[in-house]
């Protein structure tokens, strides 16, 4: 055995020991502590990777140590720079803010026209559990290798999970809230602002956070079917094919970080906005 | 009836503006062919021929129809050419990574209900996890599994739908587990149960119904992963093979009928599991 093996094996013992005492220990019921838990356990499996990795000696083809991706990803910022901006910021994003903001408009007019809705419901429903990734070829085919296309692939994978989500909400409030809407005068729009929009709002989060991740997968596959040379999936399929794996890690760590950016940005502005849901309140 | 209606109707909807962006973009290839031959077309004339094209940049739903009817009856299924023979084996890969993730799921979330701080060092992590676009670690799935000498794609592609699909079971599970309230509980100690017990008369029913709500999520998502670990992988087998086939190959028509055909295995799964719900929950006794 050798020495990195023990010492990643130790420090393995060894915070799986702290954060046993932690959960059990009052400190674990601060948010200081629901915090400490989780990321101890990420450093841990970090270093015992890097244990694992360096001990058995692995192929970097196989596993890069962690430290070399981490090297790898401060040597090409510039590059992994570029690929977020074209994959992140203009496929993914732009197709996310359509592809929602459709899918909430189409939901009020749902909303509004029950047998739109009687119609579009159970479609929807189905069109949501397909494989909608499927489109991106297509998709690719006629919007060309911009980002246009992915754009289009996140609008069309967005859109369904979202409209259902919406409609739901929208019809979420209680039928004794409705009915004092009614006592009051307050007309179909009244009612819809100030009461059955902001009921709708958990739902649409869930939604959002749903289409985030849709979004991400969306933009990334679509690059496989054809990008100009910069993007993460056409990094990572070109990296992977001259076998540079700590690049293709670099990129996966980049995916990551946007990913868990984005569903954390969703995150805290429902926490702003929906204050008041029994969910939220601690 | 009064149900089918409105669903009818949007669905017709649905045919005829595919019909209309049908004749909108594929009569540019028509009025090129007539420029090239030096004539011209009226409107009358261009409509019929945007109806056949070989090669149409949006097929008509007749000609995406006529294809998957061939691919699905018009031949032997175990030709290469049978989408049945491609869609069994995407069948087979999402039933593996179904499989997986629900074993997976079910197994992690047994740890998280009983140990605290699984509890809290594993959730944040599986949330985490589903933010990380899969997609981005296909190909190096593909390539690790290559190099440990794993022949085949069938297991990098049940890793990537397992991936998938045992996010949902976990959050429901973890649920369901915790769904017993205090009082029967406390009944159940006061009968003198242990832990095993308890979980296996109590916390295992009760979570019954949370489990098959994420079932249908997580077949669903498990035909989505076995797809995308066809597409950029470079398969050569599977309705995911035969859309990226298509896209090579120019044949848009391949791609759609490979589209359609995995709507269908899509519906067909979520009704078996839909109905093993329902014949599951009979046995267990549930009123509904």
């Amino acid at each position: 055995m050798s020495l990195a093996l023990i010492l990643g094996l130790a420090f393995w013992l060894g915070a799986w020991a702290t954060n046993a005492l932690v959960a059990r220990h009052p400190f674990g019921r601060t948010p200081a502590g629901r915090i400490f838990v989780p990321v101890l356990f990420g450093i841990t499996l970090l270093v015992l990777w890097e244990a694992l990795v360096r001990a058995f000696a692995v192929p970097t083809v196989i596993l890069p140590a962690p430290s070399a991706i981490a090297g790898k990803f401060a040597e090409s910022t510039g590059l992994l720079w570029a690929d977020f901006v074209q994959t992140v910021l203009k496929g993914a994003l732009s197709g996310f803010v359509i592809g929602t903001g459709a899918a909430f408009l189409a939901a009020v007019a749902c909303d509004r026209v029950p047998f739109l809705r009687d119609g579009l419901l159970p479609v929807g429903n189905f069109v949501a559990a397909l494989p909608i990734v499927g489109l991106a070829p297509i998709l690719v085919m006629w919007f060309g290798f911009g980002w246009q296309s992915k754009a289009a692939v996140v609008v069309a994978m967005v859109f369904f999970p979202m409209l259902i989500n919406v409609v739901a909400g929208l019809g979420s409030a209680e039928r004794m809230q409705r009915d004092l809407m009614a006592t009051w005068g307050a007309s179909y729009w009244q009612a819809l602002w100030k009461l059955r929009l902001p009921a709708a709002m958990p739902f649409v989060f869930n939604g959002l956070k749903i289409a985030a991740s849709l979004a991400l997968i969306g933009a990334i596959v679509a690059e496989y079917f054809g990008s100009p040379v910069v993007g993460m999936g056409f990094r990572i399929s070109t990296a992977v094919g001259v076998l540079n794996i700590e690049l293709v890690w670099a990129e996966i760590a980049v995916a990551a970080l946007a990913g868990s950016a984005f569903y954390g940005l969703i995150a805290l502005a429902e926490k702003a906005v929906t204050f008041w849901h029994p969910s939220q309140r601690t | 009836m009064k149900r089918a209606l409105p669903v009818l109707t949007v669905l017709i909807g649905i045919v005829v503006i595919w019909y209309a962006a049908a004749v909108w973009m594929n009569s540019t290839w028509v009025y090129d062919q007539a420029e090239r031959a030096g004539t011209t077309v009226s409107f009358a004339e261009m409509v019929p021929q945007t109806m056949d094209q070989d090669r149409p940049l949006l097929p008509p739903p007749h000609q995406v129809g006529a294809e998957l009817w061939k691919g699905l009856f018009g031949q032997a299924v175990t030709s290469k050419r049978s989408l049945v023979y491609h869609g069994f084996v995407t069948f087979k890969g999402t039933m593996m990574g179904f499989g997986l993730g629900i074993v997976t799921g079910v197994l992690l979330a047994m740890a998280i209900v009983r140990f605290r701080v699984m509890d809290m060092s594993v959730m944040p992590w599986a949330i985490i996890s589903q933010t990380v676009p899969i997609v981005a670690l296909a190909p190096m799935i593909l390539v690790v599994s290559n190099q440990l000498g794993i022949e085949g794609r069938e297991v990098p592609k049940a890793i990537i739908a397992a991936y998938l699909s045992f996010f949902p079971v976990l959050v429901s599970m973890v649920k369901g587990l915790r769904a017993p309230d205090q009082m029967q509980l406390d009944l159940l100690k006061t009968y003198g149960a242990g832990e095993g017990e308890t979980f296996l008369k109590l916390r295992l029913p009760a979570s019954m119904p949370y489990f098959f709500a994420s079932l249908k999520v997580a077949v669903a998502a498990a035909l989505v992963g076995t797809i995308v670990g066809e597409l950029p992988t470079g398969a050569v087998e599977g309705l995911g093979a035969r859309m990226l086939l298509g896209s090579q190959y120019g044949e848009p028509l391949i791609t759609w009928a490979a589209l359609f055909a995995s709507a269908i295995l899509a519906g067909m799964l979520i009704l078996v599991v839909g109905l093993t719900e329902r014949m599951i929950a009979q046995k267990m006794g549930v009123r509904t």
